[in-house]
């Protein structure tokens, strides 16, 4: 499972890329994997507040109902709109075309409670 | 420690995402859900449902058993035919939903979901030690579950499949092309293996087999059924939506000790006119009176999965439950089956399912969401 470097991930099986003050977040090639043919995500309005550790959205696949727990804090700017009609994107774009929602960060150093790419393959190791 | 099918080692190695079910590890999906789903509508794909049971009831009371103990009428069912039906409480609940198979005049398979095996042995043991006085002879039963494996082939190109790799045997010369729909003959070879029965049935809604087998000659089967380029395997998680997608009841999600057959929408399966058998008198009222809830099928218009456990409501106010429901992907819509009081149970009938909190919409629908085109 390719899990690139450069993106930061959670213990959730979030991935977060930092684009200047902005973090675009998704669910990482092995949740996506975990989860099945992904038929549905539910994500929040743009304009909503976000916190880290916190439900944001949910994710179904065929079998089953998965909650998405944001990575860092912040307001959400915007949505991956393509999602409603292509959920199976997901599965095929985990880390690009998958991205779930973009969220102008509060609080930046919350990004350094994120695993590398290596952390992450190792965290999934354990 | 989950209990595993004869064909373990096979889906291992095909790579399986194993899941306990029923108390067996079993295969949830190999490509995927939704690739696998396909497969079957288009093709055909090969399950491994050995974690299935196997009863066999021999002997001279072995009909008037059935016939006590189940709803559909065992009399009129003619050897080399199958038929569904049901174990059910003196309330008429479920105790299971079964297949009755009659392998001859006094011989019977009957087929139970997994897990029940216990639970429907003693239920069926019982009834018969209560019955034993008013039996014209012998039932003698006999549990093969666990020597017993079954690969349902479903699609529309698996009949082509088995035929490339069975031969008959016994007194019975035909191919499973012969067969009509809930059609069995008793053994055949697949793959040069000794089967017990092959009938035309199955759970998918396309046309297929289900072949029971010793559990020595399954692996054999198993892969000279996959080597025919028409064939893939096929997981739970695929049965589940083409079942769904077919309107077809899961026990444990859709019946269960608190729901009848009337209820359920199976009331083909109730045979009032052939004498007593176990509940029969709440189904003969409900016949008669009308039912509380019934089972119908919605089609989820608004944003969401419905699921089972979910509200259904109308005006804010709860008035049924899903029982299963999930994305099918044959009719590429979300859909649900629920239990909802008879009035609002018309198709085009709009509703709202309560998602996790939130109101989704939802209109109900014929039953079933998809049928073969013939």
């Amino acid at each position: 499972m390719d899990h690139p470097e450069g993106l930061k991930y959670s213990k959730e099986h979030e991935w977060v890329r930092v684009e200047g003050d902005v973090a675009v977040i998704g669910i990482t090639a092995h949740a996506q994997d975990a989860l099945g043919d992904v038929v549905f995500v539910e994500l929040p309005e743009v304009g909503a507040s976000v916190s880290a550790n916190e439900q944001f959205g949910t994710v179904e696949s065929v079998k089953a109902v998965s909650e998405l727990y944001a990575p860092v804090s912040g307001e959400v700017v915007e949505i991956n709109e393509a999602l409603a009609d292509a959920p199976e994107i997901v599965n095929g774009e985990p880390h690009d075309g998958g991205w779930m929602i973009k969220v102008k960060l509060s609080d930046a150093s919350e990004l350094d409670q994120l695993m590398s790419a290596g952390d992450y393959a190792d965290f999934l190791q354990d | 420690m989950a209990k595993k099918t004869v064909l373990n080692e096979a889906h291992r190695e095909l790579g399986a995402r194993m899941v306990d079910f029923a108390g067996f590890d079993m295969p949830v999906q190999y490509a995927g859900v939704t690739e696998e789903h396909h497969a079957v509508r288009s093709s055909a794909g090969l399950f491994d449902v050995s974690h299935m049971g196997e009863f066999f009831v021999e002997g001279p009371g072995a009909e008037a058993l059935l016939q006590h103990a189940t709803p559909n009428d065992v009399a009129k069912l003619k050897p080399g035919r199958a038929h569904y039906s049901s174990l059910l409480t003196e309330q008429a609940t479920f105790v299971d939903d079964l297949l009755v198979y009659r392998l001859g005049p006094e011989s019977f398979m009957v087929v139970v979901n997994a897990s029940n095996v216990e639970k429907d042995w003693n239920w069926l043991a019982a009834a018969r030690d209560r019955l034993a006085g008013d039996l014209p002879g012998e039932a003698r039963m006999e549990d093969r579950s666990e020597a017993t494996a079954l690969l349902a082939i479903q699609g529309p190109r698996a009949v082509e499949a088995l035929e490339a790799c069975f031969e008959p045997e016994g007194e019975d010369g035909r191919k499973p092309s012969e067969l009509k729909y809930y059609g069995l003959r008793v053994g055949g070879r697949v793959a040069g293996q000794p089967t017990t029965v092959i009938s035309r049935t199955g759970y998918t809604g396309e046309d297929g087999f289900e072949i029971y087998m010793p559990v020595e000659g399954a692996v054999a089967a198993w892969q000279a059924l996959l080597a025919h380029e028409a064939v893939s395997p096929a997981g739970l998680g695929a049965r589940d939506t083409l079942r769904l997608e077919c309107g077809m009841a899961l026990y444990g999600n859709d019946i269960d000790d608190t729901t009848t057959p009337i209820e359920a929408g199976l009331k083909w399966t109730v045979k009032l006119g052939k004498g007593d058998f176990t509940g029969r008198d709440v189904l003969a009222r409900q016949v008669e009176e009308g039912v509380s809830q019934t089972l119908t099928g919605l089609e989820i218009t608004g944003r969401g999965i419905a699921r089972h456990g979910h509200p259904v409501v109308r005006g804010g106010e709860t008035v049924g439950r899903v029982t299963s429901g999930t994305r099918c992907p044959t009719v590429d819509k979300a859909v649900a089956l629920a239990y909802l009081p008879p009035a609002l149970a018309e198709p085009g009938t709009e509703l709202a399912v309560d998602v996790r909190g939130r109101e989704v919409s939802a209109v109900v629908v014929e039953l079933p969401f998809y049928s073969r085109p013939k």
